[in-house]
């Protein structure tokens, strides 16, 4: 099957080293968990994992066009 | 024993009186509501001679606890017309516990035209007759008074929005590096200027001190409560790094930031404002990153950022102010934003109020879209000068909606709503609906749970849960606010399992006492009670509780979200 592209966009100290947004091509079916730890990730690190703009379990599989952001445990108000 | 400073400005008198034994448990905002509660009628005029103007510092203020340094500002409200508290951080907090000051009550307005400062030391509080520093803004009445009194001379201000008693005129407290933090909502510098008191000075020389009824206990209890402040990624790590401006970029991704005065819930402009970009900004200009309200904050989540030439513009520089100006007005630079939130400290007006006004008087074609050297200008000259456009603006969303006919007016209790759509994030819209102190974030921050995954998670697009999620967290928000305690220990107090009952430990070794949680719970439900008593009293009915319609009818993109709670779902939010 051809591989679907994803929209990944990092905040916070996660752009360190990293990159800000960037379209990336995986496998149909590839779960949030894959990219993240793809990306060098550990699990523990997430704080808010978004498809869309919706939070998302780590193994939610994505889809052609999504976009993925991640987020460190960060906020205030 | 701790006492009361009583200031009668009717016949210019003052008295310290003994603290009564039923508020001697009370501190913050438990003090200043059960004392508005009790000797302000709730119909009267909120800038009469009825209504009275209460400070207090928090249950644990003046001791070594961490984030324990935040003072209590009551009265009522002249702009929801309800009962409200207002707390800051600062060194006045401090200054008054250690002087054994457990609340400060200013009652009645004086004869004749002129104005006043008050005075407060270790032998109680006396009146002084005031000219030189009239109609000045709040950055030279602190420098003339630490010039004055000397450097250590604690401040609470208000600026020429307060003198003319404009209800988004807020009281200004002097922070540890001479500059200011506000008690922000309501209105209540102008309460402050209609009793006609320009500035209260605080000298602590010779005060008493705190006495810790057991100190070993308490210092235990205060290493587990700083531990756990540390130990949380959000307040150990991410707020001390990019301030409370992170949310810019998560609101934006969640489709709950409010653009273009509450059209859209995402902003093209936001990585221009957002607290990465900041961050770098200030690092790149020389300015400090992380920053304490007060002495013995641990997480810092202020700032001081400088301009293009690497000088000093402002601090305590927060997302709600620059999602404010930048998403809701549309104004994509940051420097432009700093600079307005500077003048706005200045003038002593409260910065998500003025913002929600200027998108309210965009809207109205009052000035263009985004254009941030305008608003400057309007506030340095039209509010700053008292015109009659500057004190519409400077009256709030509410008066700017009014005046020019416009129906997208997002207030609560006449009170503008911040930074989160209550659309895309439900949670946060229970709590502007039924927070006695009108549309107000911090009393119930569902934004932890519904957005950042702490304490939880409630999904912001459902309904479900949402009631019960601001219940908790405006019951844990009105107790919090009795201890002196910065809300955004609520963070670790969510998610680390000692940390709350290091939170009573502290309470119970300062006074001797043996609160549980269960009394804790119980003193948030009683205030919170007490105040929807005084609203419900002073006029106010569960019609008030609402938004506004055009939540109802406009869904906000990107998740086409509207605001469908029935009214009885959102009274259920009273059952307890
Ligand atoms: S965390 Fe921020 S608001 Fe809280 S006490 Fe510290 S500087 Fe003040």
């Amino acid at each position: 099957m051809a591989p679907i592209t994803v929209t990944i966009k990092l905040f916070a100290h996660f752009r360190h080293g990293r990159f800000k947004e960037a379209d990336h091509q995986f496998p149909p079916g590839t779960a949030c968990r894959d990219v993240i730890l793809g990306l060098g990730f550990r699990l523990g690190e997430m704080g808010i994992v978004m498809v869309n703009g919706q939070h998302a379990p780590l193994d939610h599989p994505l889809s052609e066009r999504d976009t993925l952001a991640l987020f460190p445990l960060v906020g205030g108000g | 024993m701790d006492k009361i400073l009583r200031v009668n400005m009717t016949d210019l008198t003052t008295r310290v009186e003994e603290t009564p034994a039923e508020w001697a448990g009370l501190g913050g905002r438990a003090l200043t509501s059960t004392i508005v509660a009790k000797e302000v009628p709730p119909a009267c005029h909120a800038l009469g001679p009825h209504n009275k103007l209460v400070f207090a510092p928090g249950l644990l203020s003046g001791t070594a606890a961490s984030n324990s340094g935040r003072l209590s500002a009551g009265a009522k409200s002249p702009l929801t017309g309800g009962i409200k508290e207002s707390n800051v951080g600062g060194t006045a907090a401090q200054m008054f516990a250690r002087l054994g000051i457990k609340a400060l009550i200013v009652e009645g307005v004086p004869p004749g035209e002129g104005w006043y400062a008050l005075k407060v030391g270790k032998d109680g509080v006396t009146i002084e007759e005031e000219r030189g520093l009239l109609g000045l803004g709040n950055f030279a009445v602190i420098d003339a008074l630490q010039a004055l009194l000397g450097k250590k001379t604690g401040v609470i201000a208000i600026g020429p929005a307060g003198e003319m008693k404009l209800t988004s005129a807020n009281i200004s407290v002097k922070d540890p590096s001479g500059k200011i933090r506000s008690h922000g909502r309501g209105g209540l510098g102008a309460v402050m200027g209609s009793k006609r008191i320009k500035f209260i000075a605080i000298d602590d020389e010779g005060a008493p001190g705190i006495q810790i009824a057991d100190p070993e206990a308490f210092k235990a209890a205060s290493c587990v409560f700083t531990k756990a402040l540390m130990d949380h990624p959000v307040s150990g790590q991410g707020l001390p790094t990019y301030g409370t401006n992170v949310l810019v970029n998560i609101l934006h991704e969640a489709g709950g930031l409010p653009t273009r005065n509450f059209t859209h819930g995402q902003f093209d402009g936001h990585e221009q404002i957002c607290g990465e970009t900041m961050h770098d900004t200030i690092v790149a200009r020389g300015g400090k990153p992380r920053h304490g309200c007060h002495a013995g904050c641990v997480i810092q989540c202020s700032q001081v950022y400088h301009d293009k030439e690497g000088q000093y513009l402002t601090s305590g520089f927060e997302y709600e102010t620059i999602w404010g100006l930048g998403a809701n007005c549309l104004i994509k630079e940051l420097d432009d934003i700093a600079l307005a939130d500077s003048v706005m400290d200045d003038l002593g007006l409260d910065s998500i109020e003025t913002a929600v006004a200027f998108g309210v008087a965009m809207e109205a074609g009052i000035l263009p879209w985004g254009d941030g050297k305008e608003v400057v200008r309007i506030l340095r000259e039209e509010v700053g000068k008292g015109t009659a456009l500057g004190r519409v603006i400077g009256s709030g969303a509410g008066a700017v909606g009014r005046t020019y006919g416009v129906t997208r007016v997002p207030v609560v209790k006449n009170q503008a709503i911040p930074a989160y759509d209550p659309r895309s994030v439900k949670g946060i819209g229970i709590t502007y609906c039924t927070s006695p102190m009108g549309a107000d974030h911090t009393a119930g921050y569902t934004i932890a749970t519904n957005i950042l995954n702490v304490g939880g998670q409630v999904d912001p697009l459902k309904k479900e849960g949402q009631v019960e999620l601001s219940r908790n967290l405006q019951i844990a928000t009105a107790a919090v606010d009795s201890t002196g305690m910065c809300i955004f220990i609520a963070f670790p107090a969510l998610d680390i399992p000692e940390c709350l009952p290091a939170l009573i430990g502290m309470i119970n070794a300062r006074f001797g006492a043996k609160l549980t949680g269960e009394d804790v719970t119980g003193l948030g439900k009683s205030v919170l009670k007490l105040e929807r008593a005084f609203n419900l009293a002073a006029g106010l009915t569960s019609a008030d509780d609402r938004l506004p319609e055009f939540f109802c009818s406009d869904p906000v993109s990107p998740h086409q979200a509207v605001w469908d709670f029935t009214n009885e779902e959102i009274d259920a939010f009273w059952d307890f």
